[in-house]
This record gives structure tokens, C-alpha cells and sequence, in this order.
């Protein structure tokens, strides 16, 4: 069991409060869909969220069965994906696959990688670098990367944005496949969207 | 460090391999480092004429090439991290030990190719003196190993700001000029046919900055990195 605990979570940047006293607990199996509109603060949640900034109140902690995981221990366990996250353009999917398999210590074998890239409907554009995607098929490529992780937490920031209807039903059947096993983490403003998550936390209200 | 160090070591790699291919691929900063040092170079050398200096500005005009030329090229490591966007997937994947390891030897590796161009060439123009030549090898090394020490931190910090190429050079000069007035003064004597005993004072400093920078910019690389 794998738990998401934020605790009084506040953030300011110069004189703008974004938002104060967010509290929240998610265990393995539930699922958040962060909405509010622009300027919100979704992504700013997300980023404390995932330790990639730090609050200007509160604290975030994960734990797996009570134990607190230490930062290299949730680098192994999180996946996120988002529209500003970026993969490399000048190294093909594979590549990227494989170079972000081997950051986190471990192995991503050929086959692993076909499986990954046929999941998100990828499959013969492998060995294309991706400057040659569309932007839709790199947004597919993350979900490989996210995919690649077997993550127990799962943060998504706009999770269907640029995809086709295609790209849509996977990332949905996706989330379905993951939501037993996962906490899933969602920031939208698409009403469509809200749908992927159990539950909401409303920002700017 | 974290305590598994052969784990540190792989993921290490793989950081430094993928950056190879990628300078493979687009060679910005082999391009960078290489003109900026060969067109310093050609301009000294014209300049000079036919004119002999003596190994006190021989020695200083070498660093003062070695040290610009590094600063066109070594900030690129994480700039093209940060420009591309693609730092935040290499924050969320790797060991921020693995990213600085990975990287300084990137740029050691970057160093090493433009000191070994760079090098041959500036004693063919300028007629430095060949007699100490092996003696200036083992300064070089040492030069090149405390400006990856020490400028691969500022760069990392750099790598968000509006005016890098500018910041790189001024925030790095303070922090390298004590090893550059070393390796100015020890280049003058080596180049003056002096032996390596008389400037041990010059190697134990620039060992020892060496030492204390690599401590430094690993101790503090973490906190640089995170947003």
C-alpha cells in the first residue's frame, strides 16, 4: 500500500498566494482529479506534489506501508506526465526509453521496449528520432516512459492533451489498468477528463 | 553519495553517454569551444607576426584561450537540458549525483578534445618553447581537470537565467582565478625550461582546488538542480 500525504500545503510566489492549506490523503487504488480554473495553481499542486519544488508552507510526504520513502526510493515509483515535460528530440523513442530506463538503474530489453511503444501505438516509429513525431505522438512516447516506471504514483497535467480520439481511448484505458494499483493524480480543466479520476480537489474557489 | 556507489556509476554513464550522442548529433558545444579557441588562436598568431614573447606571456596568453574557449562550450551541458525542456524528465528520472557525475565528465571529455587541438597548435604559432613540453602536459591536465571541477556547478546554476553566455563567464572568473593565476605561473616556469619540482607549490594548490571543488559542487549540485 503506497499513500500520498500533503499537510497544511501552501505556495506563494513574490506577493501572489496561490493557494494555502491543502490538505490531502491518497492511498493505492484512489484517484484525484486537481480542477480549478487558470491560474489555479493544478500545476503548481502537482509540482509540490512530486517534490520537483518545494512548498512555501506544509509538507508532502509518500510512504509505502508507513515507511517514508526516501527521494531515490519515490524517483523509482513516480511517473508524470505532462505538456511541458519534454523528451529528447535528437534520440529516437527507443533511445529515450532506454536512456531513462538506465537513469533509474535499471534495464529496458528490446522486447520491453517494443511491448511499451505497441501499448501507446507506436509501433515501426521505434527508431524515428523524435523531432520527427507529431506533437500527439511524443505526448503517446511519455506515456511509454510513464509506463516504463510500473509506477505506484502517477501524476497526469493535462493527460489528453494532443491526442486523437485514438490516443485518447488508450490513455483512458491506461488509467483504468493502473487505477487498482496506482494513486493517480490528475490536473485538468477539460470536463471530459474529470471523469478519470474518483474524486476532485477544487483550487481557486 | 548514496551508499550504492556501482549503481552510481551506471546511471552516471548513461547520463554521459546520452550526452555524447547528443553532441554527436548537433556538436553545439564541439562547435562552440572550437571556434571560439581557433579563431583566438589565429588572431594571436597573426598579431604576433614573426615576434618571439617571452614564457610569462606565453603561458598567460595559453590559459587566457583555454579559459574562454571552455566558457563558450561547458555551460551547453546543462543549458540544452534547460532550453529543450527536457531537464524537468532528467530531474523526475535520475540521481542528481548521477546528472553531475554524468555531466562533468561530459565536459571533461569536451575539454580533453579541445586541449588536445588547441594545444599542438598554439605551440606551432606562437614557437613556445617544446624542451618542458611533457611538463606542461601534466599542467594541462590538471588545468583541465579544476575547470571541469569548477565550472560545471556554475553551469548548472546559469542554465536557467536569460543571459547564460554572459553569466557563465562572470559568475565563473571569480571562482577560477585563483587556479588560473596557478596554472599562469607554473605554465611560465615549465615553459622557461624549469623542472616540475619548481613548481610543486602549483600542483599541490591546484590539486588541492581540484579536491575542494569537486567536494563542493557535489555537496551542493542537489540543491541547484531542484527547482
Amino acid at each position: 500500500m503506497f499513500t500520498l500525504k500533503a499537510v497544511n500545503l501552501g505556495k506563494v510566489f513574490g506577493n501572489r498566494t496561490v493557494f494555502s492549506s491543502i490538505n490531502l490523503e491518497l492511498n493505492t487504488g484512489d484517484s484525484v482529479a486537481i480542477i480549478g480554473p487558470n491560474g489555479s495553481g493544478k500545476t503548481t499542486l502537482i509540482k509540490l506534489l512530486i517534490n520537483l519544488i518545494r512548498p512555501t508552507t506544509g509538507k508532502v510526504s509518500h510512504f509505502e506501508n508507513s515507511n517514508r520513502l526516501d527521494e531515490n526510493d519515490f524517483r523509482r515509483s513516480v511517473s508524470f506526465v505532462s505538456p511541458y515535460l519534454n523528451l529528447y528530440d535528437q534520440l529516437s523513442g527507443e533511445e529515450n526509453l532506454k536512456f531513462f530506463a538506465a537513469a533509474r538503474g535499471g534495464n529496458a530489453t528490446g522486447k520491453e521496449i517494443e511491448t511499451l511503444l505497441a501499448r501507446v501505438g507506436l509501433e515501426r516509429r521505434g527508431l524515428d528520432l523524435v523531432s520527427t513525431y507529431s506533437t500527439g505522438m511524443k505526448q503517446r512516447l511519455k506515456y511509454a516512459l510513464a509506463l516504463s516506471n510500473q509506477p505506484q504514483f502517477i501524476f497526469l497535467d493535462e493527460p489528453m492533451s494532443a491526442l486523437d480520439d485514438n490516443g485518447k481511448l488508450i490513455v483512458s484505458e491506461l488509467i483504468e489498468e493502473l487505477r487498482p494499483n496506482c494513486v493517480i493524480v490528475i490536473a485538468t480543466n477539460e470536463k471530459e477528463e474529470y471523469a478519470l479520476a474518483r474524486e476532485q480537489c477544487r483550487l481557486g474557489q | 553519495m548514496p551508499e550504492n556507489s556501482a549503481g552510481l556509476v551506471s546511471k552516471a554513464t548513461a547520463v554521459y553517454v546520452k550526452d555524447l550522442r547528443l553532441e554527436l548529433r548537433s556538436r553545439v558545444g564541439l562547435n562552440a569551444v572550437f571556434m571560439f579557441g581557433l579563431t583566438t588562436l589565429a588572431v594571436v598568431s597573426f598579431a604576433l607576426g614573426q615576434a618571439s614573447l617571452s614564457p610569462k606571456i606565453l603561458g598567460a596568453l595559453f590559459w587566457i584561450i583555454i579559459f574562454f574557449s571552455a566558457m563558450s562550450g561547458l555551460a551547453q551541458v546543462f543549458v540544452r537540458e534547460e532550453e529543450a525542456q527536457t531537464a524537468l524528465a532528467l530531474r523526475l528520472n535520475a540521481d542528481p549525483d548521477a546528472v553531475f557525475l554524468g555531466k562533468l565528465i561530459f565536459n571533461f571529455s569536451l575539454l580533453i578534445v579541445m586541449t588536445a587541438v588547441i594545444t599542438p597548435l598554439f605551440f606551432v604559432f606562437t614557437d613556445a618553447p617544446e624542451a618542458g613540453a611533457l611538463n606542461f602536459l601534466i599542467i594541462l591536465a590538471l588545468g583541465v581537470i579544476d575547470l571541469c571541477a569548477a565550472t560545471t556547478l556554475v553551469a548548472a546554476i546559469i542554465a536557467k537565467a536569460s543571459v547564460k553566455g554572459a553569466l557563465f563567464a562572470v559568475l565563473s572568473f571569480p571562482i577560477l582565478m585563483p587556479m588560473l593565476i596557478a596554472l599562469t605561473l607554473a605554465s611560465d616556469k615549465i615553459l622557461a625550461g624549469g623542472s616540475l619540482s619548481e613548481v610543486s607549490g602549483h600542483l599541490q594548490f591546484l590539486t588541492a582546488y581540484a579536491i575542494v571543488m569537486l567536494t563542493a559542487s557535489v555537496m551542493l549540485f542537489k540543491y541547484v538542480w531542484q527547482e
